[in-house]
């Protein structure tokens, strides 16, 4: 047999084409089960870690069952039922003017606190950022932050993963005492006040991504928290009352 | 007639001299990165701790190997005008296999690993060992071929992981190595060399490597 002929070069690749394909398929659908549930667990993990409660991924299942008390997706300004929070995908939802996004917002409960947990995505220097932010009872102080990225430069922006930059969040005021959303400000240098972090030297360009991605996603929420700050302020308000009456 | 005259042949033990010298020539003589200087990036990229290292190497290893017997079985079916495309899809869809099965079972390795678990398709060391071992030697002697250019590569990274890891982070394998009261912070003397953790760091390690085997092994040193 001539392995040099046309016809012959044409049908190997063929055949070798058929049977790469085949055999990888294979071994992608068979396996994809599992590295779903790894994703799956690895987001649970992440707005857990969100309100400081770091978990093994054996344990994440559990310890967001336990923690997360409620899954809320908030469409301009509303809450809308029929879609699971969790599997609403961010990188879709970004893509739309922020009243229109299906926002989903978690509510966790820890040590009889209640936090809300916002999950945030946009733009860094080389590809997607996202993260999650927790706020506490008033909606507007910051709890708890946590990022991450695709593929931003190890040392430089991709320590916006890293703990010197997401502790810098805490306390921190997403809105004016009057109530108007200010968000937060990545600064270079001299951060001062409560609406004002430090970014990171040599990452400028994934720090500011912070910041738009905070002002951007915070759009779909901040009128809504509103409601739910007046709302519980009113049951405050209530109970307070009740106390009096008797 | 090539049959026959390959019958008449003595055949050659599974484990004789020649073929125990196909493991370990790539140890040491002819090691794929401190000889051949190849495959270098990711040595450089994934040692600074050592699991992600030994995932690495056993990753390559794997493909390494596997591919080398694949070709070897095909070597006298493989039209030799589409030979190196031949090459690329075998060690192409032996690493999208290996990517796979890190992301369904080691997905945090997976993750540290990133794209140079992908970039094992363009390392050197496994086409050059496709192209000119196993495109004309029997398979059990690609496998060899394949096993001992693994290890080479293997025992490089691990040694320049080992030194990244201890002196960088004063751990090993994730484990505390560096008693905590040594460091500076509870009182010691001692702190981390945050330099190792950096890839220039890698190819200095290398370097060393290279130094002191070419100061055992003067056969290695070219005449300049």
């Amino acid at each position: 047999m001539d392995v040099n002929k046309n016809s012959y070069t044409f049908t190997f690749a063929a055949v070798m084409v058929i049977v790469v394909a085949a055999m990888l398929s294979f071994a992608a659908t068979s396996l994809k089960p599992m590295q779903d549930n790894n994703i799956r667990l690895e987001k649970m993990q992440n707005i857990l870690s969100s309100i400081n409660i770091e978990v093994s991924r054996e344990e994440a299942e559990e310890a967001y069952d336990k923690y997360i008390t409620k899954e809320v997706v908030i469409n301009n300004s509303k809450e809308v039922s029929g879609i699971a929070a969790f599997d609403v995908e961010m990188s879709k939802e970004v893509a739309k003017a922020p009243m229109e996004r299906n926002a989903p917002l978690y509510i966790a409960d820890k040590d009889g606190e209640t936090y809300y947990i916002i999950p945030m995505r946009g733009k860094g220097l080389w590809g997607p950022i996202w993260g999650y932010i927790s706020l506490e009872k008033n909606v507007s102080t910051i709890y708890g932050a946590t990022f991450d990225h695709k593929s931003e430069t190890p040392g430089l922006g991709a320590e916006i993963k890293g703990e010197s930059f997401t502790s810098l969040f805490p306390g921190k005021e997403m809105l004016e005492d009057n109530g108007s959303f200010t968000g937060i400000q990545v600064m270079k240098g001299n951060a001062s006040g409560e609406h004002q972090v430090n970014g990171i030297s040599g990452g400028t360009i994934t720090s500011v991504g912070v910041q738009t991605m905070i002002s951007d996603c915070m759009k779909s929420y901040v009128d809504y928290l509103k409601t739910v700050k007046t709302a519980s302020a009113g049951t405050m308000e209530d109970n307070r009352l009740a106390t009096i009456d008797q | 007639m090539a049959e026959v005259q390959e019958v008449k042949k003595e055949r050659e033990s599974l484990f004789s001299k020649k073929n125990r010298k196909l493991i370990t020539d790539p140890l040491n003589d002819s090691n794929p990165i401190t000889v051949q200087v190849l495959g270098i990036c990711s040595a450089l990229a994934i040692t600074v701790k050592l699991y992600p290292a030994l995932v690495m190497s056993l990753s390559v290893l794997f493909v390494l190997s596997a591919g080398n017997v694949v070709i070897s079985l095909m070597r006298n079916l493989i039209p030799n005008r589409i030979r190196i495309i031949v090459q690329l899809v075998v060690v192409a869809s032996l690493v999208i296999l290996v990517d796979q099965v890190l992301k369904a079972y080691v997905y945090d390795v997976s993750k540290e690993l990133s794209v140079f678990v992908g970039l094992i398709i363009t390392n050197c060391i496994i086409m050059g060992r496709f192209e000119a071992f196993a495109l004309g030697n029997t398979p059990w002697k690609s496998f060899l071929d394949g096993l001992g250019n693994g290890f080479g590569y293997a025992w490089i990274l691990l040694t320049v992981a080992f030194f990244r890891e201890l002196l960088g982070s004063g751990q090993l394998f994730g484990f505390q190595i560096v008693p905590e009261s040594w460091y500076l912070s509870e009182g010691g003397f001692y702190s981390n060399n945050g330099l190792m953790l950096l890839p220039p760091m890698a190819l200095i390690t290398v370097g060393i490597i290279i130094w002191v085997q070419r100061s055992r092994n003067t056969e290695l040193i070219e005449e300049n």
